[in-house]
């Protein structure tokens, strides 16, 4: 076993965890954080897009003790204060989402790429989506709130 | 409080969103009881195998390992093979088929044994100490050949690869294509497609080893006939009384969990064996070789036409893929296009056949449009190859031979009562969308100028068949099941209401389209409706979700259930008020006294009257609720234009999509913004088919795209937005006028894609490209045309 501390959603968990445990599983199974989902095990859907460091990241492609020492957002931490995140906010309204399985990993790899592109063209948005999967959307609506949330995110900050 | 409001065709967001959104769903893979224990499968590296020993000994002294089992260790666990529901023929072939294969395996990731542990990483290492000896049998791969003399069989003991053959034929077919001045023969590959859920499939089941019950948790699209099928035909000694079947929130399906499968009855015979929860979670890698795949069919299309391309006739001979053993409905996914190979045409003769035949290969099933796809696509290219053959522009062929505008139930050749339908509106408005002559203009220029960069336009009139289905139209089919679903309405005596439906959504929002319908039937607020769903303990009718069903049949007795509470509230407000029930108006939820409006009851109001039954009308039971069930009279048929406009690099092959436009025809829309959603992911699913799409087994059963890192899913960068329109034509199925939109776009798309790349390289020779049409084929299909070696 390996001893290791990671700042999950601002909150500094300690755990010993099996060398080989993949992140995402110690989020889902170790820390209960069952809102990041899997979807794959060749790294190609993106489902399980967590931020480390504030960059997105497939969780199924890192090792648990490849977080020690570092700080994870997971879902979960979005909506702050019971509010929804502008991404949320713009998914909902804009139908960016419906079986909703991807859509996790879909807002977080969002939120990285708006923190590099603040202001994207549609095109921008989509080669950026390019290792997250939909099977139902068609991404157009995904495309569409995230362009959506953009205009929230600037208007916010102006 | 009674509203106004009418949400009924109103952009009402999503009511299933928020926990989707902030990573409170419950999927499967998020549920644990105490003490669950985790199964993993040993799945066979043949496609075609004698097992001559399953060794577990090894495995069960594993650390953490509580059980391991071969087929022939779980035996008695069933009372029969899983469940076929659909033997399309009296003569059909029906091969056994074990949840745990016992002596042979007959394609590559069957299961061959499992092991119980208390973890998943357990479960799995230990799995790898399972031996398992095989004697390697000869394999086939490809349905036509597996149909030849002296080719390997699947099974040995039923003598043959074929399963069936189905026929239905009208009109003086051979008098027909003997005499017509004009036959068009194609030939159509429709290639294996893996369906690709982002949420792979997974089951937990829950024992109470005291009672003898069992909660199984799945992630299913079906969990009422799940619960019947499997206690029916497949797990011995579990009385259907004693299992409850819960599907949590399931993410996505497009038929591929529209199934009774392998890893349910062995989950539920592993927990009944231990005493525990057990849970199993399939990984991608095994989705792709153990979860039904879809089409897989060769067409051959022929169509008689006139001189100047009156359609005369069609004929469509298919060899179908079954995979190795026939799943829930796995013979009958052709026979959902058998009837629409004539599209929205009017031929004076038809003609269909069908083989089903067993290959070394995962079992195939419904997929996303079943059937309908398949039928669509043959008749919408080859109407294409009838317009180049007699001159005619693609357009102008088919409004010649459009069936005229219809309101009323109306006869076509193949037997079906097409419901209502205006196909030149529909193609008209697409026409306009995208510029129709604009863009052949350009293509002339193009051509004229010799670019090598060329346009091609792609149409695609489609029709479809949905509301499955009218219980004595299925038993003709002979299907084991009925077509009608259940919905309940339960008004609280807060005034609230809470509905149950025997539909089963996974990504589809009926729980806002359902609370919709609910709220301007009984006047009250949108949020105030609750939808629940999914659970065989509190919704025992049910027949679940699949082929665009749910809002025309489930959602058509949500209507008749509305109907029924408003008939029993008007009996209570009548007697409240002291007039007769004919003296009362209705309207969103209020009734009233005819010339004294002031004098008025509220649904809620009632509701509270019936449940404290303090004063109501002689003989009238306490309690506001009503139950329907509803067996559709007749199927709905959704139709409309897609318009698919393409650049094709001459030199490489690459094919972009310049513009995508497509006009559905659902009826009546109750969300708009849900059915658009649809439709972007229905189209999107149908380019994938005809852009990038294709599973590809070796000679010996090897599946080569065994990945999503190899099997061409499409990503947001590979597709380009599409603009949508509708034109409405109500259905004269159902009162609300509903036909289903959940499968359109995926029907309507390939053909409008590979319609569209054909007519760009048109003026160099090029008649066919198959499926998909990735820049190899393209660029050898040019490089043929212009006589080279392809």
């Amino acid at each position: 076993m390996a001893h290791v501390e990671v700042t999950v959603n601002g909150v500094t968990r300690v755990a010993d965890v099996e060398p080989r445990q993949l992140l995402v599983y110690f989020l889902r199974e170790t820390l209960g954080l069952t809102g990041t989902n899997v979807g794959c095990d060749t790294s190609s859907c993106g489902a399980c897009t967590v931020l480390v460091d504030g960059e997105s990241v497939k969780s199924c492609t890192m090792l648990a003790v490849q977080a020690d020492g570092r700080e994870v957002t997971t879902i979960e931490a979005m909506a702050a204060g019971g509010a929804m995140h502008p991404l949320q906010a713009a998914f909902h309204e804009n139908h960016g989402l419906q079986c909703g399985y991807c859509t996790p990993g879909m807002i977080m790899a969002a939120a990285s790429f708006l923190k590099e592109n603040p202001n994207p063209t549609e095109e921008e948005v989509r080669e950026a989506l390019e290792g997250n999967l939909c099977r139902c959307t068609g991404y157009q609506n995904i495309v569409k709130s995230i362009l959506d949330a953009a205009s929230r995110l600037s208007g916010a900050r102006a | 409080m009674a509203t106004a409001e009418k949400y009924v065709g109103g952009g009402v967001l999503r009511k299933e969103d928020p926990e989707l959104l902030t990573g409170q769903a419950k999927f499967i893979d998020d549920l644990t009881f105490p003490g669950m224990a985790w199964m993993y499968v040993v799945r066979s590296p043949y496609a075609h195998a004698k097992i001559t020993s399953v060794e577990t000994l090894a495995a069960v002294s594993m650390p953490g390992v509580i059980a391991a089992w071969s087929g022939n260790d779980l035996a008695d666990e069933w009372q029969g093979s899983l469940p076929c529901a659909w033997p399309v023929t009296e003569d059909i072939k029906m091969p056994a088929h074990w949840p745990v294969a016992k002596d042979e395996v007959r394609h590559l990731g069957e299961a061959v044994a499992v092991v119980v542990a208390e973890t998943r990483a357990q479960a799995k290492d230990a799995a790898e100490a399972v031996r398992v000896d095989y004697a390697p049998l000869p394999v086939v791969t490809d349905s036509e050949e597996a149909l030849k003399d002296g080719a390997p069989l699947v099974h040995a003991d039923l003598g043959t690869n074929k399963s069936y053959t189905w026929t239905l034929s009208a009109g003086e077919v051979d008098k027909v294509f003997a005499e017509a001045p004009v036959v068009v023969k194609e030939r159509y590959y429709h290639p294996r497609l893996i369906p690709n859920a982002i949420e792979p499939r997974g089951v937990l089941a829950v024992p109470v080893p005291a009672q003898g019950e069992f909660t199984l948790y799945s992630a299913t699209q079906i969990p009422h006939v799940l619960k019947t099928a499997i206690t029916a035909f497949t797990m011995a000694n579990m009385p259907e009384s004693k299992l409850r079947v819960i599907a949590p929130d399931v993410g996505g399906g497009f038929g591929s969990k529209l199934n009774v499968y392998a890893e349910e009855a062995v989950v539920l015979a592993a927990a009944r064996r231990t005493g525990r929860p057990v849970k199993w979670i399939e990984e991608r890698s095994e989705n792709y070789l153990s979860t039904i795949q879809g089409r897989d069919v060769y067409q051959d299309v022929e169509l008689a036409a006139t001189e100047d391309g009156k359609l005369l006739g069609v004929r469509a001979h298919l060899v179908a893929d079954m995979g190795a053993y026939l799943q829930l409905v796995t013979p009958g996914i052709p026979l959902l296009g058998a009837f629409l190979y004539h599209g929205v045409y009017t031929p004076e003769a038809y003609d269909f056949a069908c083989t089903g035949v067993f290959t070394n290969k995962t079992p195939t099933d419904a997929y996303r449009g079943a059937g309908r796809p398949e039928a669509t696509y043959a008749i919408e290219r080859a109407m294409d190859a009838l317009a180049r053959r007699v001159g005619k522009d693609p357009a102008e062929i088919r409004r010649m031979n459009f069936m005229t505008p219809f309101t009323e139930p109306t006869d076509v050749i193949s037997g079906l009562k097409y419901d209502s339908g205006d196909y030149g509106k529909t193609l008209d408005r697409a026409l306009e969308l995208v510029g129709y002559d604009r863009l052949r203009a350009d293509q002339k220029s193009r051509r004229d100028r010799g670019d090598a960069k060329v346009l091609g336009i792609g149409l695609s009139t489609y029709i479809e068949m949905c509301g499955l289905a009218p219980s004595q139209v299925l038993a003709a089919l002979r299907y084991a099941a009925g077509g009608w679903d259940a919905a309940t309405i339960r008004c609280l005596p807060t005034g609230k209401v809470v509905v149950v439906t025997g539909t089963s959504p996974h990504g589809q929002g009926h729980v806002t389209t359902w609370s919709q319908i609910t709220a301007d039937a009984l006047g009250v607020p949108v949020e105030d409706v609750e939808v629940l769903h999914g659970d065989t303990a509190f919704s025992p009718l049910g027949m679940d979700t699949y082929g665009s069903r749910s809002l025309s049949v489930g959602g058509t007795a949500l209507y008749f259930a509305a109907q029924k509470i408003v008939e029993k509230a008007r009996k209570i407000a009548a007697h409240e008020l002291e007039v007769s029930e004919d003296d009362l108006d209705y309207e969103a939820g209020t009734f009233t006294v005819k010339g004294a409006p002031d004098r008025a009851r509220t649904i809620p109001a009632i509701a509270f009257a019936a449940w404290t039954a303090h004063n109501l009308p002689p003989d009238t039971e306490p309690g506001l609720e009503a139950t329907h069930v509803y067996d559709p009279g007749n199927f709905t048929f959704p139709s409309g234009a897609h318009v698919c406009v393409v650049e094709v690099d001459t030199e490489t092959g690459e094919v972009r999509i310049v513009k995508y436009v497509g006009v559905d025809d659902c009826g009546t829309v109750i969300n708009p913004m849900i059915v658009e959603g649809k439709v972007h992911g229905g189209v999107t699913q149908g380019i994938a088919e005809a852009m990038f799409e294709e599973g590809v087994y070796d000679e010996n059963g090897n599946l080569m795209t065994s990945s999503m890192a190899n099997y061409l899913v499409p990503s947001a960068a590979e597709l380009p937005s599409y603009q949508l329109d509708r034109t409405v034509t109500p259905s004269s199925t159902n009162p609300m006028g509903v036909k289903g939109i959940g499968e359109a776009g995926t029907i309507a798309a390939p053909p409008a894609v590979v319609n569209a790349v054909v007519d760009a390289l048109s003026h160099l020779g090029v008649t066919d490209i198959g499926k998909p049409v990735t820049p190899e084929r393209v660029w050898r299909a040019i490089r043929q045309a212009k006589g080279g070696a392809a």
